[in-house]
């Protein structure tokens, strides 16, 4: 399966210092308020604005944490491509990313290494910024295919060490 | 005439202000029954709904994520052998329902998390950081089990929120066959303001 509609990067074609492409989004109160739910989120801060403001003492709702892992995810394959798979990541929330905001996604490869399993690996740094100001800063490190026939999403537990 | 567990919330929450309220100074409150958690397993939950694939296409729509192993059947059997879950759903799979028939009280994801503001009398808590790493894949009709257990517990911090304590929870997930499918690791800042 090779569609043109996406990207397909393979581990050869990264290298540490290569720019991810921006990604910019405006934040909307439904942008926040579903994937608060999509994420089965209940929590007030998350949809409920004079709960933000009082109990959080932020100036509006604002994302949830899976909802921030999932636009990661979405930024990071649609750079990659579907074989692209994510072995893990980590992310420190600054400030919250609330309606109004205009979010842009930045990111880095780091580094690039083969593990002795023979699987092709990218360490990303990402941000989320807004207005200039990172927001949320994200590490991951993805398995890329080591070449076209590869695909890191055929690897079973014995062969995946993320 | 309310029944024993809305008494027993009403109970828990006139506790933490009465605590709060003794001494605001003290941080101390808790300490030794919150270290007596460190390391270990608390809270163990079943899913309480088989991974669906309903969720999947929301999630993607919430992000705009068009990633065909998600969208297009033909894709996820060539490239993820059949259908899988968003990975970065992990945690929906174990959170409960906001409402169920003859349920009083809400159960909290993250228990822990909040236990902890309870025991160590610290009213407000947020989550500084999150890191998760995947294994086995999440496919629909999965049931995720969760277990977490409390990693550390920090001297007392000055933030720009207030006085309190940072941990670090992790939550180790499996499917019904005990595969491990991923782990989130969640650091908290339980706090008093001011």
């Amino acid at each position: 399966m090779h569609d043109s509609a996406h990207n397909h990067l393979t581990f050869a074609d990264v290298t540490a210092g290569d720019e991810l492409p921006e990604l910019v989004h405006d934040v909307s109160a439904t942008t926040v308020i579903l994937g608060a739910l999509a994420s089965r989120d209940w929590r007030p801060m998350h949809h409920d604005r004079d709960f933000a403001q009082q109990r959080n003492g932020t100036r509006d709702i604002f994302m949830n944490t899976p909802n921030q892992a999932a636009w990661l995810e979405r930024y990071i394959t649609d750079w990659a491509g579907p074989k692209a798979r994510i072995g893990r990541y980590k992310f420190r929330m600054g400030e919250p990313v609330c309606p109004g905001d205009r979010m842009t996604f930045t990111g880095r490869v780091e580094s690039t290494d083969i593990d002795d399993l023979g699987c092709g690996w990218v360490a990303l740094d990402v941000s989320l910024v807004v207005a200039n100001v990172a927001k949320t800063r994200f590490t991951a490190r993805v398995a890329l295919p080591v070449d076209a026939q590869d695909n890191p999403w055929a690897r079973g537990a014995a062969r995946w060490r993320p | 005439m309310p029944k024993k567990s809305s008494i027993a919330s009403l109970w828990c929450s006139l506790r933490l202000i009465v605590k709060t309220m003794c001494d605001a100074d003290d941080f101390t409150i808790g300490l030794d029954e919150a270290l007596s958690w460190i390391d270990v397993e608390r809270h163990a939950v079943t899913g309480e709904f088989e991974v669906e694939r309903g969720y999947f296409y929301t999630t993607c729509a919430a992000v705009q994520n068009g990633n065909p192993i998600y969208w297009d059947d033909a894709a996820a059997e060539a490239i993820t052998d059949g259908p899988t879950a968003p990975l970065t759903m992990l945690s929906a799979w174990f959170r409960p329902h906001y409402w169920v028939p003859g349920r009083d009280t809400i159960p909290l994801p993250w228990q822990t998390h909040f236990d902890l503001k309870e025991t160590l009398a610290l009213p407000e808590a947020v989550a500084t950081d999150s890191e998760v790493v995947f294994g086995e894949p999440i496919r629909p009709g999965d049931r995720i089990n969760s277990v977490e257990t409390l990693r550390s517990l920090s001297e007392v911090k000055s933030t720009k929120l207030g006085r309190g304590r940072f941990w670090v929870i992790d939550c180790v997930c499996r499917n019904q066959r005990g595969d491990w499918v991923g782990t989130e690791t969640m650091t908290g800042f339980g706090y008093r303001k001011g």
